[in-house]
């Protein structure tokens, strides 16, 4: 499996390593809502399809990245930036800001 | 000054070695760079890092992912969003960066004793680099003076393609000895020179 890094290109999936569903959202740290930290700690959704993943560019430029992964053919639809880099930082189109 | 010692010498032996006798397709050897600096910009102040880079070394790094420059003397390539390596023969680089890269701009790291560079050169360079790295070392796909993230077996390399056929390789210098026994070892079936 290749993963295009916006900065490095495509590499091997050696080089990523996997951090997480990308689509939980963790409580403020001082919340005493135990659903929500139960939902937060516990619940995927596990689709059979597009997946959104956190992965970081371990060996390579470290940086972390947020992928859509089909869980059935593993076809990488797109992969940016969780944070935002600007100028020389990145590839242009790759840019994600939000 | 005190006389750094290198932490290839024990492995390092000055001759031609492996099947030369069709001649010699690589040459290994270390650079030796006396400043080996990590600069990081803080997101958005990218342009004044590079700007900074220039007063400093001289060199116009050009803009972009992993985009580099060498004059053969003093290097620099984007290794990482907003992250640069800078490589000079000189002592005191870090200082001089120290000066004029605000806390404002980004950070400024000495990595001169942290870092060995390796280079390779010769017409069989890249051959023997891609028994190592999973990256295109073609010449489309890699500029002279651009630089690449990559890794060896858990092993961190920052190379940067500083000719046609030369690469340095920038490692740990714990891990050095180590990465260059392997070079040696992978460059033996083509002849190579250790200068």
């Amino acid at each position: 499996m290749l993963i295009t890094c916006p900065y490095c290109g495509p590499r091997d999936v050696i080089e990523f390593t996997y951090q997480g569903d990308g689509n939980r959202a963790r409580p403020e740290p001082a919340s005493q809502n135990f659903e929500a930290w139960n939902a937060y700690v516990y619940d995927r959704l596990n689709p059979a399809g597009d997946h959104n993943e956190i992965w970081q560019h371990s060996g390579g430029c470290r940086a972390h990245l947020r992928v859509v992964r089909n869980t059935l053919t593993h076809e990488i639809s797109s992969v940016t930036f969780v944070r935002g880099h600007h100028g020389s930082a990145s590839r242009p189109e790759a840019e994600d800001r939000s | 000054m005190v006389e750094r010692q290198s932490p290839l010498e024990p492995d390092f032996h000055v001759g031609s070695h492996g099947n030369f006798e069709h001649g010699v397709e690589v040459i290994l050897t270390e650079t030796r760079p006396d400043s080996i600096v990590q600069l990081a910009a803080w997101p958005g102040e990218e342009k004044m890092l590079i700007a900074a880079i220039r007063t400093v070394t001289g060199l116009a790094l050009p803009d972009g992912a992993g985009a580099g420059v060498s004059d053969g003397v003093k290097s620099a390539f984007g290794f990482a969003p907003g992250k640069f390596i800078v490589a000079g023969e000189a002592e005191g680089l870090a200082d001089a960066f120290a000066k004029v890269v605000t806390p404002v701009i980004g950070t400024v790291t000495d990595i001169s004793h942290g870092r060995t560079a390796i280079r390779i050169a010769g017409p069989k360079a890249e051959w023997v680099l891609s028994k190592f790295f999973a990256i295109d070392f073609a010449l489309t796909a890699f500029a002279v003076g651009a630089g690449r993230s990559t890794v060896h077996h858990d092993i961190f390399a920052q190379i940067q393609r500083t000719g046609t056929d030369q690469f340095d390789i920038y490692v740990f210098r714990s891990f050095a000895r180590s990465v260059w026994k392997a070079l040696c070892r992978a460059s033996e079936e083509v002849g190579y020179d250790v200068q």
